[in-house]
């Protein structure tokens, strides 16, 4: 019973979500779906928190190595839920003073809004910069030309890079209008058009198709594992 | 000769269509003259003449639909001149809504008009803002609650009168709320601007039909995919034998969590970064169910940082069940299995760091991945771990492909829970997908020969009867695809 259920569920949300596509009547019951779908991920959320404090209160009781991360992770997750809940320092809504408390969380000015805005926000920034860095070192070791389809690999990626950079046009700005198409600026356009978008089309094909056929196992109670039946 | 005289004689020619230069042959050498003047005295009467408003306006239900689109009809004036009428706009009513915010547009515009005037004046500005509002206020009112308002019209369609076949015009009106009810009325437009409008139509309301008739198409291919797939799952289990390639960032799942069970570290999954309801993440998790069970028959160990705490219940569940299908229920740690934050870029500095610390022997990236799939995948690699990848997010590949040992593209994701399982239910699932791969590659090959042949055709500008058949098959290719 504890798997049947839920299996049911997911299959009648499924099908109507799938229903609602094509009978007009039924749009509605889409739209439910989709909004007990976001409460049942706002009740998770109390899960998810009861979890970070296990995990951090029992690293922290237990003297783990780097337990002291462990108090700054529970330090900033009271602050901010505490910051967030109690609206501090958040400016005055519009139905002020009638309706306390009716400016956003998230209005600029307030406590919670400085976190984002001063905190998290650079930080996240900072991270999405070292990516640059991580391409660099994933595309040196991509393009080695070990074999064939490697040298293949590296020789295009050569001719985007210099098509889409001020380089391409000094190499090649000079080649005849007749044979303009082998500008590398123009090149690299023609790759990442025909080349690029069959191959990438080819791929989402197949993914559309995969999609399918996996919603049809779920929906129909083929492949359980997701729901801890293990077969 | 006068110009009326002439004009007369021009008239009388092309009233009765007999030549006029016969009886009056003296007036010959002005022919072309004449008919000149009459035909430029025509146009500026029809010119002139004001449009005369359609008649008969009404309107219909779009059968098959969702109820966003009615039809109208209206029938051409009968008397209207010969040029009269260049084109017939359709107006629909304003909602509640509309009007309000138009009445807060045109409030708007009367404050800053004022302010501008007050400004330019030399009134100081703050008193300019406060008779500026006021101005506002009373030139755009407020309505009092209750009381009738003026509907209100929004151009919504123009059908140029060349258009209209007959007597009868016909417009579709789309886009429009269901639950709302809607006026409409027809304009005929003169070449000069001038227009005349019809009488409004009652109140009416689109129906939602009971089927979307312009789906019928998508109807279509799901049928006959989702059939193929049943049809083949039927044949699997049947007795049928299914062979499906061999995948080897799959059967490296054993190898890799045997390299971590000799190196004594633990294997890392992550099942992307998105919730339950992205089909991703529960391929995710069925891989998992998969490896889970792997790692408790060596007696390894799993880390499962998730960034949806929906995500971390899916996940533990699925881990428990594999613990206790490989009869070692005891070694389940729920704790392993852990919420971490939904921010993306939170999540990647505790997987990060987390990866650097503890060096797991064996990363698996399953699920919805964004740019965070080469900062993993690349932390990873710099620890020397075993790296299986899998995201149906084509722009993250290339990623995967150039930082992980072996990666599960596209549709092949999809398949590694039921390539795993080894069931024949679910390998036949995959083979019925093969079907689908099949049209899909029909449709490309008819596509392409067709547009060749049309471009062939109209280059040399022979067999063009196979041109316009062959374009009709392109047509109808696209429409059945993009409905």
């Amino acid at each position: 019973m504890k798997r049947l259920i839920p299996l049911w569920i997911a299959a009648i949300a499924g099908f109507t979500v799938i229903a609602s596509n094509f009978i007009p009547p039924a749009m509605g019951m889409s739209d439910l779906v989709t909004e007990m779908f976001s409460v049942l991920a706002a009740v998770a959320y109390v899960l998810g928190a009861a979890s970070i404090a296990k995990v951090h209160l029992s690293k922290l009781s237990a003297r783990r190595p780097g337990w002291g991360y462990s108090i700054v992770t529970l330090f900033c997750f009271t602050a901010t839920l505490v910051v967030g809940l109690l609206k501090v320092a958040v400016p005055p809504g519009p139905r002020s003073p009638d309706l306390a408390f009716s400016g956003s969380y998230s209005e600029p000015g307030g406590a919670l809004w400085w976190i984002y805005e001063y905190a998290i926000s650079p930080i996240t920034a900072t991270l999405f910069a070292l990516l640059a860095f991580y391409v660099a070192s994933a595309a040196f070791r991509a393009f080695r030309a070990k074999n064939l389809e490697a040298a293949l690999l590296l020789g295009t990626a050569f001719i985007i890079l210099l098509g889409r950079t001020a380089a391409g046009g000094y190499l090649t700005g000079w080649f005849p209008e007749e044979i303009s198409g082998l500008r590398l600026e123009n090149f690299s356009i023609y790759i990442m058009q025909v080349f690029n978008t069959a191959g990438n089309r080819a791929i989402i094909i197949g993914i559309a198709l995969g999609v399918a056929a996996t919603s049809l196992r779920i929906l129909l109670g083929i492949d359980r594992s997701y729901l801890g039946s293990g077969d | 000769m006068s110009t009326e005289r002439t004009t007369h004689l021009a008239r009388n020619a092309l009233t009765t269509g007999r030549s006029w230069t016969a009886r009056a042959a003296p007036l010959r050498r002005w022919r072309g003259a004449a008919v000149a003047s009459a035909a430029l005295t025509l146009a500026v009467s029809a010119i002139a003449a004001p449009p005369l408003p359609p008649q008969d306006v009404r309107v219909f239900d779009v059968p098959l639909d969702a109820g966003g689109a009615i039809g109208v009809k209206w029938t051409v004036p009968v008397d209207a001149p010969a040029g009269s009428i260049a084109t017939f706009v359709i107006r629909r009513s304003m909602t509640d809504a509309e009007r309000s915010s138009n009445r807060l547009d045109q409030r708007k515009t009367a404050y800053e008009t004022e302010l501008a005037r007050l400004t330019a004046e030399g009134v100081a500005p703050e008193s300019a803002k406060t008779q500026a509002t006021m101005f506002a206020q009373q030139k755009v009112p407020t309505p009092a609650e209750g009381a009738a308002q003026e509907p209100g019209w929004i151009d919504v369609s123009e059908v140029p009168a060349s258009a209209v076949a007959g007597s009868d015009g016909v417009a579709l009106v789309k886009g429009l709320d269901p639950e709302q009810s809607f006026q409409f009325l027809v304009v005929s437009r003169g070449p000069d601007g001038s227009g005349a409008a019809s009488a409004p139509t009652a109140q009416v309301r689109g129906a939602p039909g009971l089927f979307m008739g312009k789906r019928s198409f998508l109807l279509g291919w799901i049928i006959f995919i989702c059939g193929a797939v049943i049809a083949y799952i039927l044949l699997a289990r049947s007795g049928r034998p299914m062979k499906i390639r061999r995948i080897a960032a799959l059967e490296a799942v054993d190898e890799a969590v045997g390299r971590a069970t000799e190196m004594g570290r633990p294997v890392l999954f992550i099942p992307g970064i998105q919730d339950m309801d992205n089909v991703q993440t529960i391929a995710g998790i069925t891989v998992l169910a998969r490896v889970a069970k792997t790692v408790a028959e060596y007696d390894a160990t799993i880390e499962v940082p998730t960034a949806r705490s929906l995500a971390m219940q899916a996940a533990r569940e699925a881990v428990q069940a594999s613990y206790m299908q490989a009869g070692r229920s005891e070694s389940f740690n729920p704790d392993a299995i852990s919420y971490i934050t939904d921010e993306q870029f939170g999540f990647v500095a505790y997987v990060g760091g987390r990866m650097v610390r503890e060096k797991p022997a064996a990363c698996f990236y399953m699920g919805c991945f964004y740019a965070e799939s080469l900062i993993l995948a690349e932390t990873g690699n710099s620890i020397g771990a075993i790296q299986i990848a899998g995201t149906a997010e084509s722009s993250q590949l290339p990623f995967f492909v150039a930082a992980c040992d072996y990666t599960l593209i596209g549709e092949e994701f999809f398949a590694a829970s039921a390539y795993l399982s080894g069931e024949p239910d679910q390998i036949g699932s995959i083979k019925g997908q093969d079907i689908g791969k099949a049209l899909a590659i029909a449709v490309v090959i008819v596509a392409s020969v067709c547009l060749a042949v049309a471009a062939v055709v109209e280059a040399s500008g022979s067999g063009i009867a196979i041109g316009i058949a062959a374009e009709s098959v392109v047509a109808f290719l696209r429409m059945a695809l993009t409905s």
